[in-house]
């Protein structure tokens, strides 16, 4: 719950600093030459990139490219941001601008993001069993992981790329769109298309998991 | 069982919203009405939600070290600075 106390900067009460009080921070003495700054921003998220250009590439080597220029460029492009948006954010655009340009190069034909006719009709799970409150405590955390990481892999990239920006890095559709070049509606069905596919794919790994089984049965 | 009656076919279309918390307070109504009447529909939402939270819960992957000691010279170099040794 947010504060509603207002603490003058000047008073006497003087707010602890916030995660991203200390990111501008970071950010302002990035932008005045601080290598230090930018490499604990680089720790900072690293990983996250570095997931997000796997989920959209599949690819560990382009993975790695994507990561590295994500973070080259926006070290030289840090005068442009003006702090509109978190820098976390900003981060985000240019990985998954890169991580796009990755795909493109190599399926040209396969336009795997430009808008596409879509019907409802293919939508309707042909089953639906209920998974039991707890289904991945069946599974241990690496295996768990594994089938998240498989079942990703095997959305389509127009599918596996909304789903990444809306889901997992948390983008508004509109954001979403834009970055995507798609219109608002499209986003809205693909994210519904890569939720009921990704869920269809995790099915058969949790449906009755809560059910105890006997040895032997 | 399948879903295939009029109201789960509009549950099926405002289920992203619906999990967003996208939706016009009537509409959202409606849909939890058909929810309280509808055993797989009820499924649908419940595992469809769980996957959307073990994709978020997925941990960031640890960058490969030579990665991270390539970016560190890279930038190091950008910055014109000389690495210490």
């Amino acid at each position: 719950m947010k504060s509603d106390q207002h603490v003058p900067q000047d008073g006497p009460a003087v707010a602890p600093p916030t995660a991203q009080d200390d990111e501008a921070a970071l950010v302002a003495a990035a932008r005045q030459g601080s290598l230090e700054a930018f490499e604990e921003l680089v720790r900072r998220y690293e990983g996250r990139i570095f997931r997000l250009a796997y989920n959209i590439t599949q690819n560990r080597e382009e993975a790695e490219d994507v990561t590295q220029e994500a973070f080259l460029k926006a070290f030289e492009h840090l005068p442009e941001f003006h702090g509109d948006s978190r820098f976390y954010t900003w981060l985000v655009r240019i990985a998954v601008n890169e991580a796009l340009m990755k795909l493109r190069r190599r399926r040209p034909n396969e336009l795997p993001l430009d808008e596409m006719i879509e019907t409802e009709d293919d939508l309707i799970p042909r089953e639906i069993v209920d998974w039991g409150p707890t289904p991945d405590q069946r599974y241990e955390q690496a295996e768990l992981q594994r089938i998240l990481a498989e079942a990703i892999a095997r959305l389509e990239p127009a599918y596996r790329v909304v789903f990444q920006l809306r889901d997992i890095e948390e983008l508004p559709t509109e954001e979403t769109a834009r970055l995507l070049g798609l219109s608002v509606p499209a986003v809205k069905s693909r994210l519904l298309r890569a939720r009921l596919k990704l869920r269809d794919l995790l099915d058969r790994h949790f449906r009755g998991s809560d059910r105890r089984e006997l040895p032997g049965s | 069982m399948s879903c295939q009656g009029a109201d789960c076919r509009k549950l099926l279309r405002e289920l992203c919203d619906f999990l967003d918390g996208a939706l016009d307070p009537a509409t959202a109504q409606q849909i939890e009405a058909h929810l309280r009447q509808c055993d797989d529909c009820r499924a649908l939402v419940d595992t469809t939600r769980k996957t959307i939270e073990f994709f978020c819960r997925t941990e960031p992957v640890p960058l490969p070290e030579d990665l991270r000691q390539r970016l560190h010279e890279l930038l190091a170099t950008r910055l014109g600075r000389k690495e210490p040794s």
